[in-house]
């Protein structure tokens, strides 16, 4: 057991912690920071420039092959740069979804072609992903998807609906899981496609969301033609191919996710220093403290259960199952942490952005609106704890 | 960076798990606990033959000279199968206690006997007030004819009734917060004046002890290191003890998780499995993320005293207050998913319920720890 950095890994630290010193937007944090995972509408042109910038200084796509644009670097690396920019309090990366899902999954099951034309253009964020998985009857049970691609010469006819769209209305590819065999047992005939969303017949429609803004989409396919040399993994082998994907999305979430939340619980902590409660600080309250210092623990818990995770995979293991963990500590640490800023801010609470009188412009009842759908996407609270009763435990399916 | 355990280490883990398996099921916990002394002495020779009774001492004093990581290892199995006994006191809290805070002549004198398996001594800290910082140190020390003479009253001593000797801690001058002022002495079990009534504990595998105190009187050799400045070498001793305690708490939450998953994969309800209906499934779900976050704060907590962190002692709050929530938790859910049979005296679950409640307040429980966590973060 050893925590301790390698002299190489150590000066990666020191070359990432000097260029973020150097290049980070000051003023980022006051204007655009939310804290949830998903940047809000107004900071996309902020964030696609800042994505190009790390990409340019060569920190993102670390673990990719040198061959698809990235470092060749281990999972370590990566860990090192997420731990430095919470650290600094940096963006986030715009481009997530192809970062954490597409990207992966593209080199782990595309054809040559495929991998040399994607990857470079997700990491410079030239090209936004979305994910096209759930649909408004295929939630938590995805694999009953219901929108077809029909086989029409060397295309596919794809029609349907996607919901829940997260970037679909900046976004210029979609990972598609569509019904290509429906007579096949429902795991079975599904395909993976990577769709061009500027193809004719492709809608985009904003979901507007609790927190009133519309960072979701519903997708709409009216006779959408995707050449077949844009499946990814195979005719009807897409429910493997997506299940890596979200394997894929639980292990970037892990590092992302910790990252984010030990973001926010700085600026929590410094809410609560700076609000009065009973004429002291906030942070001096006994009650506030304890739930503070357990929002704190339980941050640190997250890391180091991730740097198991991360020692499995550094002894070349693949992810497993046991990443659910991670999704189900963060979704459950990130709600408490928003409802705890609540309760620090008081009366105040009730007062949204476009009030003199609203803390931090109402930047904190956006995020605690927000927080609302962490244990619903990607893959529910409820999904994580049967994943883990039946594929960790090994108890019998219901 | 490796958070894994190396091939020593999961042999030494193998090793203990059958160990415990032999010599300490739970027919012999059960019998022991029924007792007064609540150990077997054949069973304490054979925790000596395997060298653990020195595990963590260096070599120098005859012990195995490993770290605590390594410990842990053997901590988690003994929490597993709820041995019961002086280990955890003697190994963790007197002879720590020594080696943090003795002389040379003391250490020479007392590590290699403990390490050998042929004397237990204990730690006699907390007091009737339950105040765990040093102002909870008030036991009086007056001089006599260059002897010390001590009265007072030490509560919650784990195993006094069956040590060699007692290190106690007292007040031997006002001092301050910041624990100057507090001494420890050693006191052999037959020191006159000093009375030992074992205490009733929930607890059974555990045994606590009042140690009464009436102008016992010991020579000037009995100090246990510098006058006035035994809080900090204890606070270390109990940093270490604290880490270890939270490996067995992890080796019982485990232990408590596999028996409540065996039981829901064949208990039968409305003609399936209990552990299919998501009522169950999902609280088991809950009980493994419990028990693996405990092991990441516990091993890492572990890693930093090891290595002399300046986290450290941050790191021991953290775990300490993670880890006895988990547990508590943890054996609550044990015996409600078990249903009635849970709750019999016949099932080996409340052994571990209890157990969890016990170490949930050695240390300091998770309120005080997370107002430590605070103080270190400068919130």
């Amino acid at each position: 057991m050893d925590f301790a950095l390698t002299p190489e890994q150590q000066s990666f630290r020191d070359e990432v912690r000097h260029w973020l010193e150097r290049n980070l937007p000051r003023s980022w944090a006051e204007r655009l920071h939310g804290g949830s995972d998903i940047p809000r509408p107004e900071a996309y042109e902020f964030l696609r420039n800042w994505q190009r910038k790390m990409y340019d200084a060569g920190f993102v796509g670390l673990t990719w092959p040198k061959e698809c644009g990235g470092r060749g670097l281990t999972f370590m690396e990566e860990m090192i740069l997420h731990e430095e920019m919470a650290l600094a309090q940096a963006p986030p990366v715009l481009n997530i979804l192809a970062i954490g899902m597409a990207g992966p999954t593209i080199i782990a099951y595309g054809t040559e072609e495929q991998k040399k034309r994607f990857p470079p253009k997700m990491l410079s964020c030239e090209e936004i992903w979305c994910q096209g998985y759930s649909e408004p009857n295929a939630g938590s049970d995805l694999a009953s998807l219901g929108t077809r691609a029909v086989k029409d010469g060397e295309y596919y006819v794809v029609n349907g609906q996607k919901v829940w769209t997260s970037l679909a209305h900046v976004a210029d590819w979609m990972m598609l899981l569509a019904r290509t065999d429906p007579d096949a047992p429902k795991h079975k005939g599904i395909t993976y496609f990577l769709l061009d969303m500027h193809t004719p017949g492709v809608t985009v429609k904003p979901l507007k969301q609790i927190t009133g803004d519309a960072e979701f989409n519903e997708v709409y396919f009216d006779n959408v033609r995707v050449h077949e040399s844009q499946i990814l993994g195979g005719l009807n082998n897409g429910w493997a191919v997506g299940l890596t994907t979200l394997m894929y999305e639980r292990l970037a979430l892990g590092f992302g996710l910790q990252v984010r939340l030990r973001i926010a619980l700085d600026s929590l902590v410094a809410l609560a220093r700076r609000t009065t409660k009973n004429g002291t600080p906030a942070s001096q309250d006994p009650v506030i403290r304890q739930k503070l210092a357990q929002l704190w623990i339980d941050t640190e818990v997250f890391k180091y259960t991730g740097a198991r995770a991360i020692t499995r995979l550094l002894k070349g293991e693949l992810p497993g199952p046991e990443a659910s963990t991670g999704k189900m500590m963060w979704v459950e640490g990130h709600q408490r942490l928003q409802e705890l800023a609540m309760e620090i801010e008081g009366p105040y609470a009730q007062l949204t952005r476009g009030s003199a009188w609203a803390i931090a412009d109402g930047l904190w009842q956006h995020t605690f609106l927000r927080s609302r759908a962490n244990s619903i996407e990607g893959g529910t609270t409820e999904i994580q704890r049967n994943i883990i009763g039946e594929r960790v435990l090994g108890l019998p399916k219901g | 960076m490796n958070f894994g355990f190396n091939e020593e280490q999961e042999l030494l883990r193998s090793t203990a798990r059958k160990f415990f398996e032999n010599e300490c099921p739970s027919d012999v916990v059960r019998r022991l606990m029924e007792t007064p002394e609540g150990m077997s002495p054949a069973l304490w020779t054979k925790l000596a033959e395997q060298g653990w009774t020195g595990l963590i001492y260096p070599e120098e004093f005859d012990g195995m000279g490993l770290g605590l990581v390594d410990l842990v290892v053997l901590m988690e199995e003994m929490g597993r199968a709820v041995v019961p006994g002086p280990y955890f006191s003697t190994l963790l809290l007197g002879g720590l206690a020594l080696l943090e805070a003795g002389s040379d002549a003391q250490k020479k004198e007392w590590l290699p006997r403990i390490a050998s398996g042929h004397k237990r001594v204990t730690l006699a800290w907390m007091e009737p007030s339950a105040i765990l910082g040093p102002d909870g140190v008030t036991l009086s020390v007056t001089r006599k004819n260059g002897r010390f003479v001590l009265s007072g009253t030490k509560l919650f001593v784990p195993d006094a009734h069956t040590a060699d000797a007692i290190v106690v801690a007292a007040r031997t001058s006002p001092g301050g917060g910041d624990g100057a002022g507090v001494s420890l002495f050693l006191l052999p079990k037959d020191t006159a004046g000093m009375e030992v009534k074992l205490l009733p504990t929930m607890d059974q595998t555990r045994k606590l002890c009042e140690v009464t105190l009436r102008d016992a009187q010991v020579d000037a050799d009995a100090l246990v290191g510098a006058a006035d400045r035994g809080f900090i070498p204890m606070g270390r001793a109990l940093d270490r003890a604290t880490v270890a305690l939270c490996a067995e708490m992890c080796g019982g939450a485990q232990k408590v998780l596999d028996m409540t998953v065996e039981y829901a994969k064949i208990r039968q309800a409305f003609g399936r499995p209990i552990g299919s209906y998501q009522g169950v499934k999902h609280k088991a779900a809950d009980m493994l993320v419990d028990v693996e976050n405990s092991k990441s704060i516990t091993y890492y907590a572990a890693w930093a005293l090891d290595e002399g962190a300046a986290e450290g002692p941050l790191a021991v709050s953290m775990a300490k207050a993670y880890v006895s929530d988990a547990f508590r938790r943890v054996a609550a859910l044990g015996i409600q998913l078990h249903g009635g049979i849970g709750f019999t005296w016949e099932h080996d679950l409340h052994l571990y319920f209890k157990r969890a409640k016990g170490s949930e307040f050695a240390f300091g429980d998770a309120t005080y720890h997370r107002e430590r966590v605070a103080q270190f973060v400068n919130l």
